[in-house]
């Protein structure tokens, strides 16, 4: 059963992917609302199977590593693989109404979106580190073939602009991976830390985890390397941008956290600790107030991502040399902040393209009077803020709690202070967005409505943040399941 | 110091080299190859450094062959939005636009 799951899971991206290739966007739309479908209820059966029996270890095709393709299933990486099949069929439904038909190019989206969704699924279930990048890359080629889907010359100076930083981020990652290599002759994590149980630490080894951590990083738009995003973000279709910042940054982070937390203790030290916790901090509190400042709604919003990925980076500091108890509390924390803020910017962005073409204009201050024509876009927009300033009872506000408990905990009060800032900070942008749209303006009274189906799915998404505040300790228990190591080498 | 050892720190040293004109070139094409020197810097590294007394390891050089598909993938979509781009708006570097950016690391 598991197998034919596993099979379905890996399987079905990729050929869907060459099967919507040969048509055109019409008849790949309704090609891959099937997918779509198989899609969603095979990481749904996967979940429950793994919740039920526990992770383990799958040799695609039969291989073992090292020159077959070795898959980790566990807790945390079938969690995320359902949280991309929400995110990414909410984004496929909300394209194939929202893009535009009959621009013969648009039809390329399909064989991206399932290219992307294959690549996903390929880095939250990969076990060893070459593969990984294989996995980051058909998501950094996608994920540029789909900013560049705008056509324009600004789409593609901002596509360009993203492949570049992608590129050189893997490149720094891999150079990191062939040293690892070079080191202890193994290409798996848990490879890497048997030895180290054996072994003294070589000396080097830690320019291996740094080459790695800053690539990743880049990749994931950290402060100071995050000036790639907000145009690449900004100007793609709304529906890309959703995927863009809910699920493609996760997941070069996800690979630097699961190194950081397997290889820091190891391989890292407090000051490298610090210093991106100190990255972080400065990511979330530069982006909130660039966010303030723009003029353009989508670049508000895509400047909030480089603000809430900077959360994330605070995993560093809070899980070297602290104790357990110290280090499930920031792992909780950040695991549920890369959930909340993956649902919440998801509807945001969506709900920020129903509102761009509600009202034909990109800008902050076109919004004017929106508010009684399109409330229920509105509405998911202001949802989804609740999560972004953490509120209770949203996903944000549990991740932010533990997170909060974390620094206590460690003693390290001085993320408290960054945790504040950064939540009244992102209350300013939300509500500027929302004062723009509570405007009266006496010349324009007239706005298109976009489809129903449209204005509900952010709405999805936007309750599903909300209400994961409710069902956190659900969500935590299965992440937290026992795994078997046996498997590894 | 042995013969792979020696590609090793040749690989090293084209990393270098590719970085430099990653970071320091305009024109879009040069960056282009300035990624490619690099690449074929780290493929040497991959393969340089892992000795063993039984000869040459298979593994790395897998992985390479695969980098290197990986490696083509990307210039080839690289080539094709330069081309694209250059043809929309006769710019071949990201530099001069309306809105100047300094001198941007990617």
């Amino acid at each position: 059963m598991t197998l034919w799951l596993m099979a379905g899971l890996l399987f079905t991206p990729l050929a869907w992917a060459v099967l919507t290739l040969l048509m055109n966007f019409t008849w790949g739309r309704l090609v891959t609302w099937v997918g779509i479908v198989v899609q969603v209820l095979v990481s749904l059966g996967l979940w429950l199977a793994v919740s039920r029996d526990g992770g383990f270890y799958y040799g695609l095709g039969g291989w073992e590593a090292p020159l077959g393709i070795e898959l980790r299933v566990d807790g945390l990486a079938v969690t995320f693989v359902l949280l991309t099949a929400v995110v990414a069929s909410a984004c496929g439904w909300h394209a194939g109404v929202y893009i535009d038909a009959d621009k013969p190019w648009h039809r390329y989206f399909w064989p991206l979106f399932w290219f992307l969704w294959s690549g996903l699924n390929a880095v939250w279930l990969g076990g060893d580190l070459f593969n990984l990048y294989v996995g980051l890359e058909l998501i950094s080629l996608s994920a540029v073939g789909l900013v560049a889907l705008g056509g324009k010359a600004g789409a593609l100076r901002a596509s360009i602009r993203y492949l570049l930083a992608a590129l050189l981020g893997s490149l720094a990652y891999l150079l990191g991976v062939a040293l690892i290599y070079g080191q202890f002759g193994t290409l798996s994590i848990a490879g890497v830390v048997f030895w180290l149980e054996e072994h003294p630490v070589p000396a080097g080894s830690s320019l291996a985890l740094a080459l790695m951590v800053t690539g990743l990083a880049l990749k994931t738009a950290l402060f100071p390397l995050h000036r790639w995003l907000p145009p690449a973000h900004g100007i793609a279709k709304s529906p890309v941008s959703a995927l863009l910042s809910a699920l493609v940054v996760k997941a070069s982070f996800y690979i630097a956290a699961r190194l950081w937390l397997e290889l820091g203790e190891p391989l890292g030290n407090l000051a490298a600790a610090q210093l991106v916790g100190l990255l972080g901090s400065a990511a979330i509190v530069w982006g909130s107030w660039l966010a303030c400042r723009q003029l353009e709604l989508k670049q508000v919003v895509a400047y909030s991502s480089v603000a809430q990925i900077g959360y994330l980076f605070l995993l560093f500091p809070l899980t070297y040399s602290v104790s357990e108890s110290v280090t499930l509390q920031a792992q909780q924390g950040i695991t549920l902040q890369v959930i909340s803020h993956a649902l919440a910017k998801a509807a945001m962005f969506l709900a920020a393209g129903n509102l761009i073409l509600s009202t034909g204009s990109s800008r902050v201050d076109a919004l004017k009077g929106v508010s009684r024509f399109l409330p229920f876009s509105l509405f998911s927009f202001g949802l989804a803020g609740v999560s972004l300033m953490s509120l209770p009872p949203s996903g944000g506000f549990a991740a932010k709690w533990l997170l909060l408990q974390a620094s206590l905990g460690s003693g390290q009060w001085w993320w408290v202070l960054v945790l504040l800032v950064g939540g009244l900070l992102s209350a300013a942008y939300v509500f500027r967005i929302y004062r723009a749209s509570f405007l009266e303006s006496s010349e324009t009274d007239h706005f298109y409505h976009p489809p129903r189906s449209l204005e509900i799915i952010p709405m999805i998404l936007a309750l599903l943040s909300l209400g994961l505040g409710l069902v956190s300790a659900e969500v935590l228990s299965v992440m937290a399941l026992p795994f078997e190591e046996e498997g590894s080498p | 110091m042995t013969t792979p050892l020696l590609y090793a720190l040749a690989g090293a040293l084209l990393c270098g080299i590719g970085l430099f004109g990653l970071l320091w070139l305009r024109h879009l094409l040069r960056k282009l190859l300035a990624f490619n020197i690099m690449g074929s810097g780290v493929f040497l590294v991959m393969v340089g450094l892992p000795q063993h007394q039984s000869g040459p390891d298979p593994v790395p050089q897998a992985l390479v062959l695969t980098g290197i598909v990986v490696a083509i993938a990307a210039t080839a979509l690289a080539v094709v939005l330069i081309r694209r781009y250059y043809h929309l708006s006769g710019m071949s570097s990201l530099e001069d636009e309306p809105s100047p950016r300094g001198d941007d690391p990617e």
